[in-house]
């Protein structure tokens, strides 16, 4: 019914009512404002978006990076720090080794050259004692002679009849030999 | 709103007339002048919509995005992350601003048909959608040539490698009809189909429990539920609307692919 009244009313109302049938005027204005939206978007929107999401993705990814090269930094100091460390550890050893090995070695030296000493002073005693022995019998054998030469010169001389006279010819021997010395 | 120009023809006191396509035409502001009419009014407006938030949005591009710039870039986001870079693959920056446009255009003038006081969905007019299909059918014809050159590219398309010969008997217009009719059709008819639809239910519900309210006691009490579903039938609409731009942006950018692909 509606239909009928729009034919009466309108011009050309049956093709105008069929929906499927496009407008001109809508067709341009229809490409006209999607390319002027398209031109805007295209111009004015997406750059800066993208720009965002670029400087974003910048951000994240930079602030990974230095995290990561802080760490493989501090890993690496660590590496150092431990293989240091043992190094250190190693050559504390060596030189402790080396300490005992020369202490020992010390000890050695100074226990022969202690044994060496006590040996050339016992031997330089001993020949001190023997020269001093042989020097003294030879003093002895030159004194007991003298003297027995001298003693039965007196005896000899005196013209020894009695035991007393003996006896104190001996001790006036003795006293002598006292006083001379 | 349209039924005050159905007034104005004498129809009204003649019973209930349903809504119908009489209802999508209508008529222009400036008498004789076919550019002053709402569909085409929404579609400017709507530009200018869509050009003033996204630029006041995407205006500092900021490091730390303020909420204007979050929501711009939630919507241009998941234009280019999910219908352009998912679909498309490495060469999709390239169709990221066909894209995004087609998307916010079609929805807004969707939408549209939900706000109140407009309440038009410009896609129910068909030459919107057509105008649309029709340079979604250029761009992903002439990507397609320009990648493969004219002759390989008709090949790849009328015979798909790896059928037995004579089979080509039947694929081939098929094939042909696909790419050449078919997709442009169902490309704009879906659109125009579902916005045309949705929006003679609503009219319907709303209309006919405004009429059940003039009636006799009996429909006044009646005409709450219309009311009630109409609202219902808002929400609807409005999942529908969201959809229906999706799906229009996803198939573009599904047969851009297809172009770009080295065999169809």
């Amino acid at each position: 019914m509606r239909i009928f009244q729009l034919a009466t009313t309108e011009l050309a109302a049956g093709e105008e009512l069929n929906p499927l049938i496009p407008h001109t005027s809508e067709i341009i204005v229809g490409f006209v404002a999607f390319s002027l939206l398209y031109i805007v978007l295209r111009r004015a929107v997406v750059p800066k978006f993208e720009k965002a999401f670029a400087d974003r993705t910048e951000a994240i990814q930079g602030g990974m990076e230095r995290a990561e090269k802080a760490q493989r930094e501090a890993e690496s100091a660590l590496t150092q720090y431990k293989t240091q460390l043992a190094d250190a550890r190693g050559e504390a050893q060596q030189i402790r080794e080396e300490a005992r090995v020369q202490g020992a070695a010390i000890i050695e030296e100074m226990r022969t050259k202690a044994q060496e000493e006590a040996a050339r002073i016992t031997s330089t005693a001993q020949a001190a004692i023997e020269a001093e022995r042989q020097q003294a019998i030879n003093s002895l054998r030159n004194e007991v002679g003298t003297l027995a030469t001298e003693l039965a010169s007196k005896i000899v001389g005196e013209a020894l009849d009695d035991q007393v006279r003996q006896s104190r010819i001996v001790d006036r021997f003795l006293s002598d030999l006292e006083k001379s010395k | 709103m349209f039924r005050s120009y159905a007034a104005t023809e004498g129809v009204k006191d003649e019973g209930f007339n349903p809504p119908d396509a009489g209802d999508f035409n209508l008529p222009p502001f400036i008498d004789g002048n076919t550019f002053a009419t709402k569909p085409i009014l929404l579609a400017f407006f709507s530009v200018t919509l869509i050009s003033i938030f996204f630029i006041l949005a995407s205006r500092k591009s900021a490091l730390v995005p303020s909420k204007l710039q979050f929501a711009g870039e939630s919507i241009y986001g998941f234009v280019r992350n999910d219908l352009g870079r998912d679909v498309i693959g490495h060469e999709f920056m390239r169709f990221v601003p066909y894209l995004f446009t087609l998307f916010t255009f079609i929805l807004v003038n969707n939408i549209f048909g939900i706000i109140p006081l407009i309440q038009f969905p410009t896609m129910s007019r068909v030459s919107f959608p057509y105008v649309l299909a029709a340079i979604t059918f250029f761009v992903f014809h002439y990507i397609g040539v320009r990648r493969h050159g004219i002759i390989a590219y008709l090949k790849g398309i009328m015979f798909i490698p790896g059928v037995p010969k004579p089979a080509y008997i039947l694929i081939t217009p098929l094939e042909l009809a696909t790419y050449f009719i078919v997709r442009p059709m169902t490309l704009s008819l879906r659109l125009f189909a579902n916005m045309f639809a949705g929006h003679l239910l609503l009219l319907v519900f709303i209309l006919g429990g405004e009429h059940l309210l003039s009636g006799v006691i009996g429909l006044k009490v009646v005409s709450p539920f219309s009311f009630v579903v109409a609202i219902a039938l808002t929400f609807f609409e409005f999942m529908v609307q969201c959809l229906q731009a999706y799906i229009f942006t996803l198939l573009t950018a599904l047969y851009i692919t297809g172009a770009l692909a080295d065999e169809h």
